[in-house]
């Protein structure tokens, strides 16, 4: 095993990058030895397994986020480590760099917060069905992440790509018994393949220009790529990592998978391993090198579409997590507009405008991992508490559910992008850098820039009432079910969310800390990052802006207990105008609640609806039926792919089946191939 | 004048006299329709007789239906904190505070809705869907507008941003006068005024913020109602800005200028409210659509004049 240290600064950083490198090392090992451990126990001590493989990757975890905290904050050299296990046609060539261990960070610190969730989640469930292997295959698509993001060859990083997928796919198929959750999984199955279809493509267009066709990534890096192939690899990175990360329109496996797999699965996959799409973006834009302005503004216009379309299909589901889901491809959305705009900064040369687009990306994505995965523990607390996710089967838990209810909230108003949480940090960043764009860059682009400023508004007050919704009609108001058998979540997915909770407020409490993070990945994309003082400022001025609004809140509360004392306080029923018999039916419905919206934007919807009226003066029977398809699939996505199998098909005339058809067929292409040869051929 | 006693004099201005202008929009509308209507000072008295009052809290309520008011006050007050009341620039001026100015309204208005939607009644759960759809509907107006005016004055301050001088008239009276009809509409949305809203029935046909906070009783209802009340002083000190230039003069000369021209914009607001109708709902929707059409235009334009 050789480690390389390179740019050594001084004779000591090689010992202490040894000493990081190792621990990373040492926390990959845990995670495997985790793994095997809760499998090898075998079914008689499945819960004990559970245990084993959960604290492995808790513990394993916890050191990662601890390590690459470290050497995000104290940035060392960058490593480069080749071990002589042979790949085919590649090396295992792993390296360290400042864009790898911020993603690093993001992976530990979610994978840990869920892992831990995890133990109380798989536990809950039916002790007749084996759930170590969960936690094998959990910690599996850990190191599968980690192991991408380490990844400096080709073949290397296809590989992890493809561990990666596989886990996760036997994690969303792991409640198998159900037909849509093995639906879901297929779905899964052939939009992930093809992304690697197109990703095997990319690499091989990069490789084939290296002098010895090699696909490490070094190579990559030295060749300078003319213009068409450049933009192809683009392309062909934006198809390959967009149909991971869930950019528009590439996103239709989400709503479905997402939903499927177990609370902590989904924590993970929505919080990590989508950004892994937009990790493999970003080292793509690095190694083909000259990046090109088109490239900006046709992330920006993805992100935007991505943004607004995600949420407003979020405003028309009933199911919970699936909500959660068309929220990702939102988050996404804005990541991608980050970085679109960081592109548009770089092309031109202007620095600021560069830095603010890829740090407001770059903290969007380890705060919508934060607050994704919350949001997403909560439904799982619903999930087992209540045993339903459909908001109209839900209602008033708060009363039965109080930490779940409180995460959910605090997680609600951080995807909203509200203060004093830290959405509001990442977004604002981008805000700020739109206006720096719309002031500093000339002509197509500047008009991009400023289309990012009503776009993002739309999408912050679209997100809001996506949240108030969720949170709204599943939390409070009156059961629509009975309570009865609703219980909180167990002790250690308590524990999970509240620490999730506390991590979204002390990023925006601290905004500066958060910026140092994103210090060393702004040096790998940007060659001089260049920040204006003024911004710098105002960072911290977010932080004490949180800091005021906490206290005045605090302030506020005292005051109202302090003028309450002493007054008269009863109990009454809703007034509701006076009604003498409210019921829970009575209040609005998962549907009801966005119809004013959706009404506003009825060719952006699909539905499919059956309708049987009551018929005569005794009607037995009426029947109405609703069901929302996603309008992308529909209008766009369905139409084409029959349209292409449609010419597929008339090809199959080809195919008689005729014995006699085939051999003339092998006699033609002979002929051909005769024919070229003596005309000229391969010399 | 040091910066604490400039604190003081900004907060004491958003708290004292910010009432004042609900009463004087409510004296115009009385004006209008042939009444004596209200003192100008009722506001005051309301708040007063609220606080002295108890609540009646819903057993269907939680910690949410509380804390929506305490929530809502707050920010709207760190949201008032960043405009400019004393002097040319607010007690916290930042760069990018213009975010936090209309965020900090959002989650005052997160608060209200969830609050409402706590209490498990139809009405106040029409209020929410309706207010979640209409405000969705006019941050990109607002946003739009502020932009335009950033891009003016070349700074992403809010302090910055609202130092209009006669310059600016000048030299781009078109786009001054579009960004200001633009945020007049903007302000008769947020504070649910006529056409938009009708603050004065209860009537399930025309309410959103009233429908909203109808459960809340005693001080939750004066918090609520101070809340309502610092938020039109804010807007109606934006449009006065946005229209009567700033002068070089002493800080207390300006302050006096800009209650007096958020007072007669209260005025104008009062006329609006008396000589308009409420619009129906699907109207509504165009109403705002098309006030974002026309603060992209005013960006446009301002665009490429000054390219």
């Amino acid at each position: 095993m050789v480690i390389v240290a390179r740019e050594e600064k001084e004779n000591g950083w090689a010992g202490v990058e040894a000493v990081r490198v190792s621990f990373l090392g040492l926390s990959l090992v845990l995670l495997t030895v985790g793994a095997i451990g809760a499998v090898a126990l075998g079914r008689s001590r499945d819960r004990l397994g559970v245990w084993l493989g959960s604290v492995m990757a808790v513990t394993a975890c916890a050191m990662g986020v601890i390590i690459s905290g470290w050497m995000l904050l104290v940035p060392g050299v960058a490593v480069s480590v080749r071990i002589p296990w042979s790949l085919p046609l590649g090396s295992f060539h792993l390296g360290l760099d400042g864009l790898s261990v911020f993603f690093l960070f993001a992976i530990f610190l979610i994978s840990g917060l869920a892992a831990m969730y995890g133990i109380g989640y798989l536990l809950a469930h039916s002790p007749h069905t084996r759930q170590a292997p969960a936690v094998a295959l959990f910690n599996l698509l850990v190191v599968a992440m980690v192991l991408v993001t380490l990844a400096r060859d080709g073949v290397l990083f296809i590989m992890a790509w493809e561990i990666m997928f596989l886990a996760s796919y036997f994690l969303v198929t792991y409640d198998s018994a159900r037909r849509e959750v093995r639906r879901a999984g297929f779905i899964y199955l052939v939009a992930s393949h093809l992304g690697v279809v197109l990703l095997m493509l990319l690499f091989t267009v990069l490789a084939s220009h290296t002098p010895g066709f090699e696909f490490d990534f070094d190579a990559f890096r030295q060749i300078k790529y003319p213009d068409p192939i450049s933009s192809w690899a683009f392309l062909l990175a934006l198809g390959a990592f967009g149909v991971k990360a869930g950019t528009w329109p590439l996103h239709l496996w989400l709503p479905e998978a997402h939903p499927a797999a177990p609370s902590h699965v989904s924590s993970v996959m929505s919080g990590v391993m989508i950004k892994m799409g937009i990790y493999g973006l970003l080292r793509t834009i690095t190694l083909i090198g000259k990046e090109q302005a088109w490239w900006g503004i046709l992330l920006v216009v993805l992100g935007i579409i991505s943004g607004i379309t995600g949420l407003l299909q979020a405003l028309a589901q009933r199911d919970l997590k699936r909500l959660l889901a068309y929220s990702s491809i939102e988050n996404v959305g804005i990541i991608s507009t980050g970085i679109g705009l960081g592109l548009l900064g770089q092309t031109t040369g202007q620095e600021t405008v560069a830095t603010l687009g890829y740090t407001a990306a770059l903290l969007h994505v380890l705060n919508h991992g934060l607050f994704k995965g919350l949001l997403f523990q909560a439904a799982g607390s619903v999930l087992v508490g209540t045993g339903r996710r459909n908001i109209d089967h839900l209602g008033g838990l708060i009363h039965r559910m109080p930490t779940t209810a409180l995460a959910f909230a605090v997680g609600a108003v951080a995807v909203a992008g509200l203060p004093p949480l830290n959405g509001f940090v990442s977004e604002s960043l981008l805000y700020v850098g739109a206006y720096q764009g719309m002031v500093q860059l000339s002509g197509r682009l500047a008009v991009v820039a400023v289309a990012i400023l009503p776009t993002l508004a739309l999408i912050g007050g679209l997100a809001t009432a996506v949240f108030v919704k969720a949170f709204g009609l599943s939390f409070l108001g009156l059961p629509r079910v009975p309570l009865r058998s609703v219980r909180e979540a167990p002790v250690l997915m308590r524990a999970a969310m509240a620490m999730g909770s506390l991590a979204c407020l002390l990023i925006a409490v601290w905004p500066t800390a958060a910026f140092r993070l994103v210090q060393a990945p702004l040096g790998a994309l940007v060659t001089s990052p260049w920040f204006p003082p003024s911004v710098v400022a105002s960072l911290s001025r977010l932080g004490q802006l949180a800091g005021l609004l906490l206290g005045l809140s605090a302030v506020t509360a005292g005051l109202r207990f302090v003028v309450l004392r002493g007054r008269d306080v009863r109990p009454g029923p809703t007034w509701a105008c006076g009604y003498a018999a409210p019921s829970s039916r009575m209040q609005y419905t998962a549907m009801s609640f966005p119809q004013p919206l959706l009404d506003a934007f009825p060719h952006l919807f699909t539905w499919r609806r059956r309708f049987q009226a009551p018929e005569g003066y005794f009607p037995r029977r009426a029947h109405r039926e609703e069901r929302l398809v996603d309008v992308t699939a529909e209008r766009v996505i369905v139409p084409a792919v029959r349209r292409g199998l449609g010419a597929l098909t008339a090809l199959r005339v080809l195919q008689s089946g005729l014995l006699q058809a085939y051999l003339l067929y092998i006699l033609m292409t002979l002929a051909l191939l005769l024919g070229w040869q003596l005309t000229g051929g391969l010399r | 004048m040091p910066h604490l006693l400039r604190a003081v004099v900004h907060v004491a201005i958003l708290f004292f006299l910010s009432p004042l202008l609900q009463g004087v929009v409510a004296k115009t509308k009385a004006w209008f329709a042939g009444r004596r209507g209200a003192p100008v000072w009722q506001p005051y008295a309301d708040l007063w007789r609220l606080l002295h009052k108890g609540a009646v809290y819903s057993p269907s309520t939680s910690w949410v239906f509380r804390a929506g008011p305490v929530i809502s006050l707050a920010s709207v007050v760190t949201a008032g904190l960043l405009v400019p009341l004393w002097g040319s620039a607010s007690v916290l001026a930042f760069p990018g505070d213009i975010i936090a100015f209309a965020y900090l309204l959002g989650l005052a208005r997160f608060f209200t809705m969830v609050a409402a939607l706590d209490t498990g009644s139809s009405f106040e759960g029409m209020g929410a869907s309706r207010e979640a759809a209409f405000s969705a509907m006019v941050e990109p107006a607002l946003f739009l507008v502020l932009g335009t005016l950033a891009l003016k004055a070349k700074t992403f301050t809010l302090s910055g941003v609202l130092v209009v001088g006669p310059a600016d008239w000048h030299f781009h009276a078109g786009v001054m006068i579009l960004a200001l009809l633009v945020l007049s509409v903007v302000l008769l949305v947020e504070n649910s005024r006529i056409p938009f809203d009708d603050p004065n029935t209860h009537l399930e046909l025309t309410m959103i913020h009233e429908v909203m906070i109808l459960d809340h009783s005693g001080p939750d209802l004066a918090f609520l109602e101070m809340a309502a009340a610092i938020k039109l002083f804010l807007f109606c000190t934006l449009v006065s800005r946005v229209a009567v230039p700033f002068s070089d003069g002493a800080d207390w000369w300006n302050t006096l200028q800009l209650l007096l021209g958020s007072v007669a914009v209260a005025v104008l607001v009062g006329i609006v409210e008396s000589t308009m109708a409420r619009l129906r709902l699907t109207r509504v929707f165009h109403a705002l659509v098309t006030t974002g059409a026309v603060a992209a235009v005013t960006l446009m334009v301002l665009f490429i004049s000054g390219r």
